[in-house]
């Protein structure tokens, strides 16, 4: 059974239809990219999926024991964590606010599990820095060792590699996929489709046209031949440079 | 110097007014991290006019005890302000200023049109300065203070991590479950009860330099959360102290000599940060 099922979703904001039509599913152990241009809904089918804001129609259904709190989410950086004096652990620690529910403290392995889930992103040296001081692939590591620490099922990123440089955005995106392998299911907003086609298992294309998928099925598709070719020359670039 | 001040604390109000503006400047500080980083600075000045509104109107209709019109008028303030936040049609700051410069409007206004005393700029002066109220205090005030400050540090180390995650990022605590709204709410209430708590100390002009001042400070030195909250805690502790120590000593004005007390102390923070920032 699929973790989430979207079923004739209705996405929009303000009585504005953005997205309409949408059917997709995910299965445990999927690698789902969501691509699409800008405007195109997909920040707005995020908040949806969390549950941050209602559908304008049809539903989004989890199954297979997920429960809501359980996706863990890496949301894009706002101004307000731009300088924001917190420690590291302080805030991969806050990923476990759903476990702890309404007790005010967290316990014992909730501590454990964050200095695990900061060990797992090779970021234990940098436990006691400030947040505000650490490069943007750090800081991106942090916000995923918190979104680990909310799940152990699936991670839900919001354009993870957004403002990194080509290495950093490698290694981030090698980290994704070390993550999928460990049996979590992945679902990624994503502007490069180079990456997406390479790394995901289905993709979810939105926009004028909707199309979803396996990678395969998409690449052979008019919608994806047309976005993907394009961009498969760029990964072929990308990836010699960074040789 | 140390004889005079023996002399002065033989006084019950000089006892009372360090014991309110200690507590006061304590609990005005804990919340002043998440307003200053919530980019809610001004709420303090915001709310504080609305106080300063609600007081005139209190007075005209010659309330007997103001805080049963004050307070909940002033929480009914800070609720809107703060729920609409983040998609109002109006935005934060705004909106802030709205309400802000249109209460004190109105409460000047009505001072005016309906005069409860003959020294009405006297009166006007007092509430937005605070410069006689914190030395009349009676036994009843300093415990309903005593009472009250109690309750927002217990309510505040309670929901320390709520209030740390909600202000780190509220779409993620949104999405794990916590009740981000909730706790916004809640931010809510306990600043508009330190406002109009705290206008007794400084006056109505003078509150946001209580709550944002100890915060900015905090902020230069330290690089954690929980530090942070701890040092911007003590710093405004000491700092309303030393003020109030400073105006009794010397007769300045109490709200204003603690507020220039805490932008000394910010300028020392500035510069021990900026140097340890170049050693680092």
């Amino acid at each position: 059974m699929a973790y989430l099922t979207a079923k004739d979703l209705t996405l929009g904001y303000e009585n504005r239809v953005v997205v309409q039509n949408l059917n997709f599913s995910v299965n445990p152990g999927d690698y789902l990219c969501i691509v699409g241009e800008n405007g195109s809904g997909k920040t707005t089918l995020v908040k949806t999926l969390l549950k941050l804001q209602e559908p304008m129609g049809g539903s989004v259904e989890l199954g297979d024991g997920l429960a809501r709190n359980e996706i863990g989410y890496l949301p894009q950086q706002t101004i307000v964590q731009r300088d924001f004096p917190a420690s590291v652990r302080e805030i991969v620690l806050s990923g476990c606010q759903g476990r702890a529910g309404f007790r005010p403290f967290y316990s014992r392995e909730e501590k454990k599990l964050a200095e695990e889930n900061m060990a797992r992103m090779g970021i234990t040296n940098l436990a006691n820095r400030c947040y505000r001081e650490l490069s943007g692939g750090q800081q991106q590591r942090v916000l995923l060792a918190r979104a680990l620490c909310a799940t152990r099922k699936v991670l839900l990123l919001d354009e993870p590699v957004a403002g990194l440089d080509p290495k950093v955005t490698m290694e981030m995106y090698d980290l994704i996929r070390a993550l999928n392998k460990e049996g979590i299911t992945i679902l990624m907003i994503s502007h490069d489709i180079a990456a997406a086609v390479h790394y995901a298992t289905h993709i979810l294309h939105i926009g004028s046209k909707i199309f979803f998928g396996t990678t395969e099925e998409y690449l052979a598709s008019d919608i994806g031949r047309l976005f993907a070719g394009h961009s498969e020359k760029c990964l072929e670039k990308g990836g010699e440079a960074h040789a | 110097m140390l004889e005079t001040l023996k002399f002065y604390m033989n006084f019950p109000f000089v006892r009372y007014a360090l014991i309110v503006g200690v507590l006061i400047a304590l609990c005005s500080s804990l919340l002043g991290v998440t307003l200053v980083l919530k980019r809610f600075s001004f709420i303090g000045d915001g709310l504080s006019h609305v106080a300063f509104g609600a007081m005139a109107i209190a007075s005209v209709v010659n309330l007997t005890n103001k805080m049963y019109l004050v307070l909940p008028v002033t929480i009914v303030c800070a609720i809107l302000l703060l729920k609409t936040g983040q998609n109002a049609k109006i935005k934060g700051d705004a909106a802030i200023a709205m309400i802000s410069v249109g209460a004190l409007a109105f409460g000047y206004l009505l001072m005016n049109l309906f005069p409860t005393s003959s020294n009405i700029s006297g009166d006007v002066c007092s509430t937005l300065f605070g410069s006689t109220s914190i030395l009349t205090l009676t036994i009843r005030d300093v415990w309903l203070c005593v009472v009250l400050s109690i309750a927002v540090l217990v309510i505040y180390v309670l929901f320390y991590n709520k209030i740390f995650a909600v202000t780190f990022d509220e779409d993620f605590a949104r999405s794990a479950g916590t009740r981000a709204d909730r706790y916004n709410l809640l931010i809510a209430v306990v600043i508009a009860v330190i406002i109009v708590l705290a206008m007794n100390l400084v006056g109505s002009l003078l509150i946001s330099a209580l709550v944002i001042f100890p915060a900015l400070s905090a902020m230069r030195l330290f690089h954690s959360f929980l530090k942070v909250t701890i040092c911007s805690a003590v710093l405004s502790v000491i700092c309303s102290l030393l003020g109030i120590l400073i105006s009794i000593l010397w007769g300045t004005p109490v709200g204003s000599t603690i507020v220039a007390v805490d932008v000394v102390a910010f300028a020392i923070c500035w510069v021990i940060g900026a140097l340890a920032g170049k050693r680092g």
